[in-house]
């Protein structure tokens, strides 16, 4: 695909406009109140994707998934897409394990943020940067 | 579009106790609603903004889904299997459909 979704209309600017830092940590902040310390959030991304439309992200955090003590969620942001959510997983302890993995877009080279919460309201952040070569359209 | 058909991967059978990898995708453009077509007019939004693993009828994961997961969807997670059953697995698009597939596991 083209990457016409790219292109700055003049007048439609603001809506294409890529999301920032600060959009990133509105997010969280109205996600969690506040923003959480750093945490041992694995996340396994390549360090340079030539192709942004489809970037491999898996995310793992080494935690017991009991029922009095589990993670239950993790949630992905992209500070230089047009919208800084990229997807939201939610965890149980049937899930045994607090691991999961998707494809996302990137549009441009970007910090992929990762924000956990555990079932105690404990919450940590870790991030990531990805070059981009070729950007992935409308992410 | 082309048809929709999720596809599911999981194990046929585990021990008990055991944590199996679930892998799935589903074909779906993922239109993300910030792409024009060639006349410059916006291509509207369509995701599937939702997704949903029920083991023996209890959802145990789900992910909400936004325009920067890429097209054709793949999410893979895990299950601790403590009983045999049957893992039913939806996809919510944003036209309102929902599309289903279901996967048992016996205990070995």
């Amino acid at each position: 695909a083209v990457a016409t979704g790219l292109t700055v209309v003049p007048g439609l600017g603001p809506r294409l406009a890529h999301a920032t830092e600060a959009e990133v940590t509105d997010v969280i902040t109205e996600m969690l109140g506040e923003m959480p310390a750093e945490g041992a959030i694995s996340i396994d991304l390549p360090e340079i994707a030539e192709n942004g439309n489809t970037v491999p992200l898996s995310v793992e955090i080494d935690a017991p998934m009991t029922a009095d003590s589990y993670v239950q969620d993790i949630m992905v942001l992209a500070d230089g897409n047009p919208s800084p959510r990229v997807a939201q997983f939610h965890f149980t302890p049937m899930n045994g394990k607090a691991s999961a993995s998707t494809r996302m877009r990137l549009v441009q080279t970007q910090n992929v943020v990762v924000v956990a919460r555990m079932s105690d309201g404990q919450a940590m952040m870790a991030s990531k940067q990805v070059k981009v070569t070729i950007g992935g359209c409308g992410g | 579009m082309a048809r929709i058909r999720p596809r599911v991967r999981v194990p046929g059978e585990a021990a008990a106790g055991d944590v199996v990898e679930i892998k799935t995708l589903i074909n779906h453009p993922m239109e993300s609603g910030h792409r024009k077509d060639e006349d410059g007019n916006p291509i509207p939004r369509q995701i599937i903004n939702r997704f949903e693993a029920l083991f023996n009828g209890q959802e145990f994961f789900s992910v909400d889904l936004y325009p920067s997961v890429s097209s054709n969807p793949y999410i893979s997670f895990f299950a601790k299997v403590d009983e045999a059953g049957e893992f039913t697995f939806r996809w919510h698009d944003d036209d309102g459909s929902v599309y289903e597939e279901t996967k048992g596991i016996a205990l070995s």
